[in-house]
């Protein structure tokens, strides 16, 4: 009885990181606002650096209600994506090598939106980690949270349903 | 309702004094009496979905946000306001390369809350693309101890 020697740490880690930035690096939005995403094993953290054109009110300073529900929406249709893509790579059904801007899998679809603005984001920068609660064949039910400086002080947290799609690649 | 087009540089001043909503482009139709319009361009650089083209999510929030504030500032004896929450249900996807047009109304408030239902179109006014419902704070006139 022998294991299988396992994969150099560099190939493994090449190979997640790949796919993580074929995902992210496709969505011409997410380039927009500036999000970024720290991988950590399959744990994401968004981050979304701050930026003078985040702004909503301008006096407070303040980020945009909108930005931050845009963060957070993004943040949870991510998270939801990554963990589809994640399964199939570590069951070796996917590889991430074949994944290119027009072989990607289809992001899921928006169903509904909920955000709870807690306090108001400042100028600074922001970071949303998202969990998901449920997912079916069909649809899922996503929770994202929202912080700045402190973790354990939310600016914002969200639930959103998704519609999840085929397993067929992207047309 | 306040028409902008008699008065461009009012309307064009409260999008202007927005940073992200300059960002986006949004352009105000209308506004007063605790209702607003405002519009947005399509921009490749809001695609939320490349293989379609379709504006993201985000960017239709963000717009929706905009114009739900836009209504509660509009409402009488308004003087500020902010987001306590907000959701939206995505009903289609926008055609690319249309404009997106939200329609926010302010139908109830208090002295200390704002409760606003919004819509969004592209140029098909039959089914929305989106409709949303909120509640804001309301920092009204009428507060103690205020004038």
């Amino acid at each position: 009885m022998s294991r299988p020697k396992p994969e150099p740490v560099q190939v493994v880690k090449e190979r997640r990181d790949r796919a993580l930035k074929t995902l992210v690096g496709g969505i011409p939005y997410v380039q927009f606002l500036g999000i970024q995403f720290d991988r950590r094993g399959d744990e994401l953290t968004a981050v979304l650096p701050f930026d003078e054109k985040l702004i909503g009110n301008p006096f407070l300073p303040a980020i945009h209600g909108g930005v931050t529900s845009a963060f957070l929406e993004i943040t949870a249709m991510i998270e939801l994506s990554w963990s589809s893509l994640w399964e199939d790579m570590e069951k070796g059904t996917l590889d991430p090598r074949a994944l290119d801007e027009s072989h990607m899998p289809r992001l899921p679809k928006t169903i509904d939106f909920t955000v709870d603005y807690l306090r108001s984001g400042l100028p600074r920068d922001a970071y949303a980690r998202a969990r998901v609660n449920r997912s079916g064949r069909r649809y899922a039910s996503v929770h994202v949270e929202a912080w700045q400086d402190n973790r354990s002080r939310l600016f914002a947290q969200a639930t959103g349903h998704f519609l999840i799609p085929g397993k067929d690649p992207r047309p | 309702m306040t028409d902008p087009a008699t008065d461009p540089t009012a309307a064009q001043r409260f999008i202007e004094a927005i940073p992200h909503s300059k960002a986006l482009g949004m352009r105000l139709e209308a506004i007063g009496d605790g209702k607003a319009v405002i519009s947005m361009p399509y921009d490749e650089r809001f695609i939320g979905d490349p293989s379609t083209g379709v504006i993201a999510g985000g960017a239709v929030s963000a717009l929706m946000d905009t114009c739900c504030g836009a209504a509660v500032m509009s409402f009488p004896g308004a003087r500020g306001t902010a987001t306590l929450d907000l959701r939206i249900d995505y009903m289609r996807a926008a055609k690319p390369g249309q404009r997106i047009t939200a329609r926010a109304e302010c139908y109830h408030a208090t002295r200390t809350v704002a409760f606003v239902r919004a819509t969004a179109h592209d140029e098909d006014e039959t089914l929305p693309v989106a409709s949303a419902s909120g509640a804001f704070t309301m920092q009204s006139v009428t507060k103690e101890g205020e004038a």
